[in-house]
């Protein structure tokens, strides 16, 4: 099976045309990859760019030069250059994405975000909502909101909910942008628990993890992003 | 994937007299795609979508439709019979204006099982059936199927004009400022109304809007419009969260979130 995930000589700037055009370099000469069942997280201070690979990575940020090369159904297709409709595929078959905070669809139920991923594959609505029903009561989300739509509640049953819409599908590759950040000890441990079950599942995780406790425990690989950096260099 | 595209529009242009409406745009649009055309007003927004729809004629490009028996058509070459017939029953037009989508003196009903006739059902019994279906669809009570539009909210209205055009089960549908014109909260119901009929049915769109957070919620793609150019045209997050174009960061900047 070919590696899920190669990047290769990618590099991402910023030209801030209201701002007279000022030209932000953040990072260059990005070389990594991630193989299945281990979990590299990105390393290095704040700003360094790490959110912006993982970005990349799903398609949402544009990338300048090289390649995203990803495993998706058995061919490798680089994300850098790929159409919208094949990065929409790509989304929803093959990698799975926790972004740092949840965007809400306003007056969809915290339910019915978890188990969308899966009856976008055609899941039926009942079995998918089952599985979210699973996930939600594991990270421990009170069950009175899972019929309320997510926009009212606290930044850590936010998070829980956006967490368990990134881990309900079996997606092969899964990007993590500090999942456990606004989490209590407890909760804490159950993702550190569901991460080390992606492992076991064969997935190509990459993450990024502020918590040094966190990060120790799940980490194979540390990849210093600084040393990416297209500032220094410049 | 051998899913063969739903629309193919190359080169494009429409002129009124010296002045550009839209130039040049070409682009290819899937079956079950939703493509949100954005830009400031008198950007050629509503000019593009009617030329692709047929209600304008271009000057110059060609757009081409693949037909239900798997062939491509031109609709410029297309004779008109052929063409309103496909109008009525496998494309739908939501205007922003209920009005110009409704007839206003027949009743809501009416309005819907006319579509129905359209593509061939006569059976009265039936028809009254699926329009009394697709008016609970999109939560208009039975109650009020014998009444006129005239008699209706505008929010009302505008559910009323989205039943009417997808009882036909269309392939494709355009829609022009479809939230426009309501209150906040009347948009906001409409529009999560919207979000799931596209989803269920696997209707491709094309809507135009200027308001980004109903492209962000609706439409897969999205394209940017200036002085009747395409600027910038991508996945739809990517366009917002990552604006490559002067005029696209000025757009996305000047609102709150999206
Ligand atoms: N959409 C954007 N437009 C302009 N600049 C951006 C955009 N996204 C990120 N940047 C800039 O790119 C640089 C890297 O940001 P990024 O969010 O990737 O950093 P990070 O390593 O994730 O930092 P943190 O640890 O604080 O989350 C920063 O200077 C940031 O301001
Ligand atoms: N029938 C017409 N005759 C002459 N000029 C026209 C005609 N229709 C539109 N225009 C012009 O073409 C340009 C594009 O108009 P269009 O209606 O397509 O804009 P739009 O992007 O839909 O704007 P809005 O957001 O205000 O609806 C405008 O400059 C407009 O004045
Ligand atoms: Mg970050
Ligand atoms: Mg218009």
């Amino acid at each position: 099976m070919a590696t899920p995930l190669v990047v290769s000589e990618v590099a991402k700037s910023f030209t801030m045309h209201l701002r007279g055009g000022t030209l932000l370099p953040v990072i260059q000469d990005v070389n990594f990859s991630v193989k299945a069942g281990e979990c590299a997280v990105l390393g290095g201070p704040s700003g360094a760019g790490k959110s912006s690979i993982l970005k990349m990575l799903f398609g949402n940020y544009s990338v300048d030069s090289g390649q995203i090369l990803v495993n998706h159904e058995g061919r490798v297709i680089d994300l850098a250059t790929a159409d919208p409709r094949t990065v929409i595929q790509v989304r929803r078959n093959t990698i799975g994405y926790v972004s740092q905070f949840l965007r809400v669809v306003p007056r969809v139920s915290a339910l019915d975000i978890v188990a969308e991923p899966l009856t976008a594959r055609g899941t039926s609505i009942e079995a998918a909502r089952a599985r979210a029903e699973e996930l939600l009561s594991a990270l421990n989300l009170p069950r009175e909101l899972w019929l309320l739509p997510p926009a009212t509640f606290s930044g850590g049953e936010q998070q829980r909910v956006n967490i368990a819409r990134g881990f309900i599908t079996d997606h092969p590759i899964l990007l993590l942008d500090e999942p456990t950040a606004s989490l209590d000890a407890k909760n804490r441990e159950v993702v550190i628990g569901m991460i080390e079950e992606k492992k076991k599942a064969g997935v190509a995780l990459l993450g990024i993890f502020h918590d040094e406790d966190v990060r120790e425990r799940v980490a194979d690989r540390i990849i210093d992003v600084s040393g990416f950096s297209a500032r220094k260099a410049a | 994937m051998s899913e063969l595209p739903l629309l193919k529009v190359h080169e494009l242009s429409k002129f009124y007299g010296g002045r550009i409406g839209c130039r040049n745009v070409s682009f290819d649009l899937w079956p079950g795609e939703v493509l949100a055309i954005v830009g400031e007003s008198g950007s050629g927004k509503t000019t593009l979508l009617n030329c692709l729809s047929t209600r304008l004629t271009a000057d110059v490009g060609s757009v081409e439709y693949h037909m239900r028996d798997g062939q491509y058509r031109n609709l410029a070459t297309m004779p008109e019979a052929e063409r309103r017939f496909l109008m009525r029953t496998d494309w739908g037009f939501v205007h922003q204006n209920p009005a110009d989508g409704l007839r206003m003196t027949v009743s809501a009903g009416a309005n819907v099982g006319e579509r129905l006739m359209a593509v061939g059902e006569r059976h009265y019994g039936r028809i009254r059936e699926t329009a009394g279906d697709w008016l609970g669809r999109v939560e208009i009570g039975l109650d009020r199927m014998d009444d006129q539009p005239r008699a209706f909210s505008g929010g009302m209205r505008q559910r009323l004009q989205i039943a009417r055009n997808l009882v036909t089960s269309p392939r494709l549908v355009f829609m022009d400022e479809p939230t426009g014109g309501l209150d906040v909260s009347v948009q906001a119901r409409l529009l999560d109304l919207i979000r799931g009929l596209v989803q269920d049915l696997g209707l491709a769109v094309i809507v135009v809007t200027h308001d980004l957070a109903v492209a962000r919620l609706l439409s897969h793609r999205m394209m940017v419009m200036k002085d009747g150019h395409v600027i910038e045209h991508g996945l739809t997050d990517r366009v917002l969260d990552d604006p490559r174009e002067p005029y696209t960061q000025l757009l996305v900047s000047s609102i709150l979130q999206v």
